[in-house]
């Protein structure tokens, strides 16, 4: 009975450590089941997406396919696998058929530092979240690969602006993630999780959660920051020339890194697994979603930056911010050792909205945006 | 102070309100809407009883389209009428303008209240007086406002957030 409580408490990567015989056979297992999750949530992020932002603009969105269009994602897969799979004639050819799977890898290596339930990860790494960030920036590797190799220019400038937004936005996150680690004293996202046991991180950063939150929108490519794939500048940017199942590579890429940001943005700040009465592994699952919804919300209503405006967000607000941020946290961890009182919250949430407002008077409407009379 | 994100925050509140609202989109084949009493639909409904065949419609139509045959013969004991041998109207021409309704001295024509009658064919396209036959097809009530009485209320996409 005391087994099959610890089973339900630490669900899915239940009794992992305790297997009988090599270690190998238990970590397939695991592996299998965290690539059928992932690829379950991909699907059901597609379909939330495509259902809400429906919603959210007075629309219907998919309902035809399957109960209340739920099978719509794989709809589109099938459709998608059946196309004709074009390479062009002076596309270098192996860069060109790599990129789709450089691109969609790392996504997925991600998870095996992402903890369900206490202890229950893939791997434990005592540096799990410098290998969540270096991973993570991995796929504009690919992005680049994409655009470099089909040989079109549109491709070639959605790459280039692939690569110029996400090693501007690289910096915001990596800054607020810093702060996380001086409060919480470990790298690992185990020890991440179990620090937040009070309260989640969200209320002792709320202004580094916000600079993740929309460093990491701009990173996986998200609508307020699409600007790779601005359809009305640059066709589809570095994936113009893909077709069949190599472009549905990319966008199980793109919604991929959305699942990834979204899991980073719950385990860091939401408080990862904890939460009372569900399942460790349900709550972690509901946080992601939740973080998903604000994409969505955020998608829905804010319309594309320009490029000069992606680079002055990230360069003059959240890069700023972000070191502000550390060295506020940094004073506040030195004042109270063993532990940040709760009146800090307040403290920390006016922090933040100073902040926010004072750089705000930096900004201009239009952002520098030049008239020709 | 200005600039701060107010525009954001609004145009938030937007997409969350639109969010909890029924969606004004109608499911087109199961749902329907009712259309508009006076609708100009895709026929015209013909009363054998009151026609005359005096092709005061037949001249009226800009398009030419109203094809009618008569000859001389006593209808009902009524000697100022003719029987009408033939009534057809090519819909594939017929612009909807409703002159020849209009035009009708006796209230024998009218526009019809159904408007999906698309077909595969252009000959089925073509439609003899009985497919017009008042008997089978409901009039709209364009030009006549004592028919558009009896028909049912347009749906107004207002009156369906109300509920």
């Amino acid at each position: 009975m005391v087994g099959l409580q610890n089973a339900v408490n630490n669900w899915p990567l239940a009794v992992a450590p305790d297997w009988p015989g090599n270690v190998w056979w238990h970590w397939v297992v695991f592996t299998l089941i965290i690539i059928v999750f992932f690829l379950f949530s991909v699907i059901m992020f597609i379909y939330m997406e495509r259902r809400v932002l429906g919603k959210m603009q007075a629309r219907i969105g998919p309902n035809r396919v399957g109960p209340f269009g739920l099978l719509q994602a794989i709809a589109d897969a099938v459709k998608v696998l059946t196309k004709e799979n074009i390479t062009p004639t002076n596309a270098d050819k192996i860069v060109f058929w790599l990129a789709p799977a450089v691109v969609f890898a790392p996504v997925l290596m991600v998870f095996a530092v992402v903890p369900f339930a206490n202890g229950a990860v893939l791997a434990d790494l005592n540096i799990g979240i410098l290998f969540m960030v270096a991973i993570g920036s991995l796929s504009t590797v690919g992005v680049f690969m994409a655009g470099w190799s089909s040989n079109n220019k549109y491709s070639m400038l959605g790459a280039m602006r692939m690569v110029a937004a996400v090693i501007s936005y690289e910096m915001p996150i990596i800054l607020s993630v810093a702060a996380i680690i001086v409060l919480t004293g470990s790298m690992s996202l185990n020890d991440i999780v179990l620090g937040q046991q009070n309260y989640p991180y969200l209320l002792l950063q709320p202004l580094g959660f916000f600079l993740v939150f929309v460093a990491g929108c701009a990173e996986i490519n998200r609508s307020p920051f699409d600007l790779m794939e601005a359809d009305s500048e640059i066709v589809a940017g570095f994936h113009t020339e893909y077709s069949g199942m190599k472009f549905a590579m990319f966008y199980l890429g793109e919604y991929g890194e959305a699942v990834v940001m979204s899991t980073i943005i719950a385990t860091l700040f939401l408080g990862g697994w904890q939460g009372p009465f569900l399942p460790p592994a349900i709550w972690l699952i509901g946080k992601i979603f939740f973080v998903f919804f604000i994409m969505i919300w955020t998608r829905t209503t804010l319309p594309r930056v320009r490029i000069d405006q992606l680079m002055a967000l990230a360069w003059k607000f959240l890069f700023p911010l972000a070191l502000i941020n550390l060295f506020a946290t940094g004073i506040e961890v030195l004042a109270f050792p063993d532990g940040i009182p709760w009146y800090f919250i307040p403290v920390n949430f006016a922090i933040g909205i100073v902040l926010v407002l004072l750089w705000s008077r930096l900004y201009k409407v239009g952002w520098g945006r030049v008239e020709i009379e | 102070m200005n600039n701060y994100g107010k525009g954001i925050i609004k145009g938030m509140r937007v997409t969350l309100k639109n969010l909890f609202r029924p969606s004004p989109t109608t499911q087109y084949p199961e749902q329907k809407l009712t259309t508009s009493r006076r609708i100009r639909g895709t026929e015209l409904v013909w009363d054998g009883e009151k026609c005359t065949g005096c092709a005061t419609c037949a001249r009226s139509c800009p398009q030419g389209v109203i094809q009618i045959q008569t000859r001389p013969g006593a209808v009902n004991n009524d000697p100022s009428r003719y029987v009408v041998d033939k009534f057809e109207v090519d819909s594939g021409y017929c612009i909807h303008c409703g002159l020849c309704v209009e035009a009708c001295p006796y209230n024998a024509l009218f526009l019809g209240y159904i408007f999906e009658r698309s077909k595969y064919r252009r000959g089925e396209l073509v439609m003899s007086k009985e497919d017009m036959s008042i008997a089978k097809e409901t009039p709209s009530g364009y030009y006549h406002p004592e028919l558009a009485e009896k028909l049912p209320p347009q749906t107004l996409l207002v009156d369906r957030e109300k509920k």
